[in-house]
């Protein structure tokens, strides 16, 4: 395989400019983020006007969808870049820049609803609550970009295997792939309920809308939104640690197979976020919960190869015992750190998960803060502290710049505090969710009633949480300004080499017709008969849009 | 495709470990009626003409058993018709929900009773307090700038 040995400086534009985007829309969302914890916690009130649910609409909107999203797109850009011969072909590039101006200019208009107090829905803009129309068409413009995005990378893996015939994709370029496989066909629900019922409803072409579709359709892309965010972050676990340890990585073959399961089951799974609602019953949410416990059985197959990839680097240089491979991992190495403590956050946060759709026992932690702390644990630390192990690595490799031992200690600091500020307020979170305190409210005193009163340590705890969380961010925009400080030089773009030779890969996992057709199948099982029951089988009236902010 | 034997063994762990949770889940919920809340026989509501539509034209606790009841509730930005609740401890009471406006949530703190108010679908769940006292009602879905503020008491008899 041809590799250059630095980074295509146009592709570095590319890429360099995704992930800027990304940690500006993260700073200024985890202004909100540790804000809220403050006024929730009562310490703090909101100056001119600005509502707590103002804040909370810009931090989901701002950390959830577009943090992740340009960040995602620009890592897997540079990935792609990377292993399919170091330079992105003119059409991907291109595709790269027309997503990229369509997403930003998408989040700009939304950011602008937002601060305007036009678009107060939170992020999951649920219906009948009305928000600015341009707050949709924003959305739109952010999907429909993304999605030229992953035409670029999609136009880059075909022109490799034309250029390649007969040999197995670069694991890198098929996990981008597959990644924005699954992101097709998850955001198909987000952008039948944005342009078929909310736009033509808050412009006043129609008067109603249907509110329990728009949820179902929500909640057909919600739940793969979140391996959406996952599956970049296994591309680091199994591509990128692997190198950085100093070893190999497990198994080609099972990292492909995982990747292609979560295709498989991660869609339609929805209805485990809307096992308390009316309208849908008992008999398919609990299809869509065993479909849902189906795609754990990947993350078990990546549990066991990042165990095994530990394990066999440190006997191969010769730690020896049980566990004894343990002490050959690069502790002070930010590039390992932060995944590391993502994997750590990762198990309590997957556990958490299977709680949640357990069926009945949702009614324990339905719309808690439970729930919130739950994705502070996988998304805002198994993916955001991958996310930043990463961008120390990233940002230099991509520069030509060389990553000094400074700005890898403040690395190592800036990540230890935020799992540090997780703990934290993440465990506050459960634990006042499991004795009933909800989420999403802006005080929870309930006018001095004495129940309630037993959940204001843990507001206490949440908003502590928070400005260790904030404090890290702050180390991490310094480290961020002196990473392009740094002197000129060469930083490794880390791309492990399986242990077994990658033609003992089976070409069926490269089948993509097949995989689609699969899940295509399944989607259709699983979500035919309810759609069509609320769509025109059985639907209730339509209810007209609410501004209540 | 090689896979290690560990490999296999953990699989075969972890996959018959969802099956048993499946397994208990499934028959709770469809055996032993340890349900998720849904809507049984009101069909679809107006929310817009919820007081000429029965039950939600009166709302309110009615005994239905001999040692049932039924707390029929409307949710509305910010507050729930009726406004408080009380009902005997030891019998089955069944919420039947919904909302005139936007989505909220009906919360009993410390009870299993928690679902989605969505306008257009009445929602149901049954529970039974065996404690008397005050319990605290509450809306666990944002719904507008008052969410906060909305909550009332149910109390037990």
């Amino acid at each position: 395989m041809a590799q250059t040995q630095t980074f295509d400086r146009d592709d570095a534009k590319l890429v360099l400019t995704h992930v800027i985007f990304a940690f500006v829309a993260l700073m200024i969302g985890g202004i909100a983020g540790m804000l809220q914890g403050m006024v929730r916690g009562g310490m703090f009130e909101m100056p001119g006007g600005i509502s707590y649910y103002q804040l909370l609409t810009a931090h989901g909107v701002l950390m959830a969808l577009i943090f992740t999203t340009f960040f995602i797109v620009g890592f897997m850009f540079s990935g792609v870049s990377k292993v399919t011969g170091g330079k992105l072909t003119s059409t991907a590039r291109g595709l790269g820049w027309a997503g990229f101006w369509l997403m930003a200019v998408g989040t700009a208009i939304g950011t602008v609803m937002i601060l305007a107090n036009e678009a107060t829905v939170l992020y999951t803009f649920y219906a009948p609550m009305k928000a600015s129309p341009w707050f949709y068409v924003a959305l739109a413009l952010v999907v429909v970009g993304s999605w030229l995005s992953g035409a670029g990378m999609i136009a880059q893996y075909r022109s490799w295997r034309e250029n390649n015939k007969g040999k197995i994709s670069p694991l890198f370029a098929y996990m981008a792939v597959a990644t924005m496989v699954l992101w097709y066909v998850a955001t198909l629900g987000v952008a039948a309920t944005v342009l078929f019922q909310f736009i033509p409803w808050s412009f006043g072409w129609v008067d109603k809308i249907n509110v329990l579709l728009s949820r179902t359709l929500f909640w057909y892309f919600g739940h793969p939104l979140v391996y959406f965010w996952l599956m970049p972050v296994y591309i680091c676990w199994y591509v990128v640690v692997p190198k950085v340890i100093g070893g190999k990585m497990f198994s080609d073959a099972l990292a492909r197979l995982a990747f292609i399961m979560f295709i498989v089951f991660s869609v339609p799974v929805g209805f485990h976020h809307q096992l308390m609602e009316p309208g849908i019953t008992p008999f398919w949410k609990f299809l869509q919960v065993i479909l849902t416990f189906a795609v754990v059985v990947p993350s078990l197959i990546t549990a066991f190869a990042l165990f095994a990839t530990f394990e066999t680097t440190g006997r191969a240089k010769g730690y020896k015992g049980l566990f004894g491979w343990f002490r050959a991992l690069p502790w002070k190495d930010v590039r390992f750190l932060g995944p590391f403590l993502g994997m750590v956050a990762f198990v309590p946060g997957g556990i958490g998960g299977m709680i949640n759709a357990s069926h009945q026992m949702n009614a324990l932690v339905h719309n808690t803060i439970w729930v919130t702390g739950h994705f502070h644990l996988t998304v805002a630390t198994a993916v955001a502290i991958t996310f930043f192990g990463i961008a120390y690595w990233l940002i230099p490799a991509i520069t030509g710049r060389r990553l000094t031992e400074a700005v890898n200690r403040l690395g190592v600091w800036q990540v230890s505090l935020w799992a540090f500020g997780i703990l934290v307020m993440s465990g506050a979170m459960h634990i006042s969710g499991l004795m009933g305190a909800p989420r999403r409210t802006s005080d929870t005193t309930y006018n001095g009633n004495e129940i309630a009163a037993q959940w204001d340590p843990y507001n206490l705890l949440v908003a502590i949480g928070g400005v260790i969380l904030f404090i890290s961010l702050i180390v991490l925009a310094v480290a961020l300004v002196k990473m392009f400080q740094m002197p000129k030089g060469e930083t490794e773009y880390p791309v492990a080499e399986p242990l077994q030779p990658v033609e003992a890969t089976p070409r069926w996992l490269e089948r993509w017709g097949v995989w689609i057709g699969v899940t295509a199948v399944l989607i259709v099982i699983a979500y035919a008969f309810p759609i069509a029951d609320q769509l025109f089988l059985d639907p209730a009236p339509g209810a007209k849009g609410y501004v209540l902010w | 495709m090689h896979i290690h034997r560990l490999e296999k063994i953990w699989m075969v762990f972890g996959v018959v470990m969802l099956a048993v949770f499946l397994a208990v889940l499934g028959v709770y919920a469809f055996s032993m009626g340890l349900q998720t809340p849904h809507s049984h026989a009101y069909g679809k509501v107006d929310p817009e003409k919820l007081a000429e539509t029965p039950p939600f034209d009166q709302p309110g606790v009615y005994q239905v058993g001999e040692n049932e009841y039924e707390a029929v509730i409307i949710m509305y930005a910010f507050g729930f018709t009726p406004n408080e609740i009380t009902v005997p401890a030891g019998a089955k009471v069944n919420f039947v929900i919904t909302s005139s406006d936007v989505v909220h949530g009906f919360e009993i703190v410390g009870t299993t009773v928690n679902l989605m108010a969505i306008p257009g679908e009445v929602n149901v769940v049954s529970y039974t307090f065996d404690k008397p006292g005050e319990y605290l009602i509450l809306c666990n879905e944002y719904c507008g700038i008052g969410h906060q503020a909305m909550y009332t008491k149910l109390v037990v008899t």
